[in-house]
């Protein structure tokens, strides 16, 4: 058996964004790099069924971007997957979701794999549309939003998560692709044996530009803050005066204050 | 400028989400018409054209064959934009269309100028506009985001049927989880977000919410780590609250956090990071380590 896991490496959500010079995408200066959170449920479930089958199947990480990717791959690594790919792309920024679809589909076409598992979406750009065009690409069914998977006899059995708290089950045929939701399962953290272990396991590189040279489909453009709609306010300083502040104003503006 | 509306359907009936599609497409202008797999006995209003499959027979959620049937309107109507609500049908139908027509696809569409359209991104941080290269396209609207419109009229009905096979074996639905903590009735709820750190930090945002004789709620991620049991959970994938007040601890503020609260009375928000969308909803944005400010605010109101 052979799963393919797709991540991606995304800013700190926490971050201060500014946009970069032509206001496409945001200036990747100063920004600190970190798995996509709905890839580490992604790379969790993959390992664990991997456990499950008794450690048969063998996982393959991938990653497009530049080199700082590699540390997130080697995060996958050291949580369990076996081997990587790092498809280079300096400008990843610049690349959307057909094109880095159409780079994954290109790499997945000849491997036969059985699995594909990727995060719903991702945090910066979260367009939620990778993982299902590599599964159309592929020719491959699949299915998004999980909660809940379980593997058995070649079948995965998904629960997907709708709305407002309603789940579905679903059950489809490998090979194919799932998408994960946040909750899925419960991320470990790497150990510092497996960490050291993941440095001798072995990281493909491959050129993006050799895979796929597809067109976007969309451009980018005016990245910025969002114009502020309410008409809040905005307090600093010191704990004790903002204490006040915020007293002063609660017994103002709500009834609920006694 | 030609819309094909992808209405939904689940459990026997038409989602009111649907009346958002519909809002969308009077924002815009052109000509709307819809497309659902539902039912041929309760044949939803609208004005113009229905591209109809039977849920019976097609299922209502079966991502392979609805997709050949949507195909099949698209062919008969050629409609410049499809357009889905970006929900968990949505998001997963909508690239498997764009795929096959291999036409761009806009993802969680928030507003429109010409045919720039505004999403969001970093989880919602920051905004940007997405313009499709190709003449037709397929969006996802964010729910909400356009105002919902009551469909009027009797629709003219185009009956969609296919022999696609399906590769998706549709189980069943588990209902939602009972709600031991009724939230939706609280005047004030004061919730935690991922912004306690750590599951001891919770009694922190606990101790102001007895303090001020509120609710605890919580955002999703508090939940998923299990810091806090679902039943607390506020959003769309938990309870929607209105109380008079809202106090947001450490929470960013996810749209799905966001849908769940918006319209709470006063929203008091405390967070570390003075650009965390919560600040676009909230009344006071206080920025401060809710672990250094909520004990203090505690103190005083105890």
């Amino acid at each position: 058996m052979k799963i393919l896991v797709c991540i991606k490496q995304v800013p700190d959500m926490e971050s201060h964004f500014r946009p970069n010079g032509s206001a496409t995408w945001f200036d990747e200066s100063d920004l600190a790099f970190r798995m996509n959170e709905y890839d580490e449920y992604a790379v969790e479930e993959a390992v664990r069924l991997k456990e499950q089958l008794g450690g048969a199947p063998e996982i393959t990480v991938l990653s497009i971007g530049p080199d700082r990717v590699i540390e997130a791959i080697k995060k996958a690594l050291a949580i369990g997957c076996d081997c990587a790919v790092h498809i280079k792309e300096p400008d990843v920024a610049s690349k959307e979701p057909w094109q880095i679809a159409s780079i994954i589909a290109a790499y997945a076409r000849s491997k036969q794999f059985d699995l594909v598992f990727t995060g719903m979406q991702s945090q910066d750009r979260g367009s939620a549309q990778v993982g299902v065009l590599v599964a159309e690409l592929l020719g491959i069914p699949s299915t998004t939003t999980l909660v809940g998977f379980a593997w058995a006899d070649g079948v995965v059995t998904a629960t997907r998560e709708l709305e407002g708290g309603v789940k579905s089950k679903v059950r489809l045929k490998t090979p194919a692709l799932v998408t994960c939701q946040l909750g899925l399962n419960s991320p470990r953290y790497p150990t510092l044996p497996n960490i050291m272990k993941a440095r001798k396991k072995e990281i493909t590189t491959l050129q993006a530009g050799e895979l796929s040279s597809e067109k976007p489909l969309t451009g980018s453009a005016a990245f910025r803050h969002p114009e502020k709609r309410g008409s809040g306010v905005v307090l600093e300083g010191s704990v004790d005066e903002l204490v006040e502040k915020v007293l002063v104003i609660l017994k103002d503006k709500t009834a609920v204050l006694r | 400028m030609k819309l094909l509306l992808v209405g939904e359907y689940r459990e026997g009936r038409l989602l009111d989400t649907t009346a958002e599609l519909l809002g969308f497409a009077a924002a815009i202008g052109g000509e709307a018409s819809l497309f659902l797999v539902g039912s041929a006995e309760a044949v939803p209003a609208f004005s113009g054209s229905l591209y109809l499959a039977d849920a019976k027979v097609y299922g209502e959620y079966n991502p392979e064959v609805h997709k050949q049937l949507l195909l099949k309107a698209v062919q008969e109507e050629n409609p410049d934009l499809v357009v889905f609500i970006h929900s968990s049908y949505g998001w997963d139908l909508a690239p498997r269309v764009a795929a096959s027509l291999k036409v761009a696809q806009v993802s969680e569409v928030i507003g429109f100028s010409g045919n720039a359209y505004e999403v969001g991104c970093c989880n919602a941080k920051m905004h940007r506009n997405v313009t499709p290269s190709t003449s037709k396209a397929v969006i996802t609207i964010q729910a909400g985001a356009f105002p919902a419109l009551q469909a009027e009229g009797t629709p003219v009905v185009k009956v969609l049927s296919t022999d696609s096979a399906s590769t998706t074996e549709f189980i069943g639905y588990e209902p939602a989880e009972a709600k031991d903590v009724n939230l939706a009735k609280a005047e004030i709820v004061v919730s935690a977000g991922r912004g306690v750190g750590k599951k001891e930090n919770i009694e922190v945002v606990r101790s102001l919410a007895k303090a001020i004789g509120g609710e605890l709620g919580a955002s999703r991620p508090v939940v998923d780590a299990g810091w806090i049991d679902h039943g607390h959970q506020v959003g769309s994938t938990g309870q929607t609250v209105t109380p008079k007040l809202y106090v947001a601890c450490g929470i960013s503020g996810s749209i799905q956090h966001l849908a769940g609260m918006k319209k709470s009375g006063f929203i008091l928000a405390i967070n570390k990071d003075k650009d965390a969308p919560i600040g676009e909803v909230a009344d006071v944005l206080v920025v401060a380590d809710l672990l250094q400010f909520v004990p203090a605010l505690t103190a005083k109101l105890s």
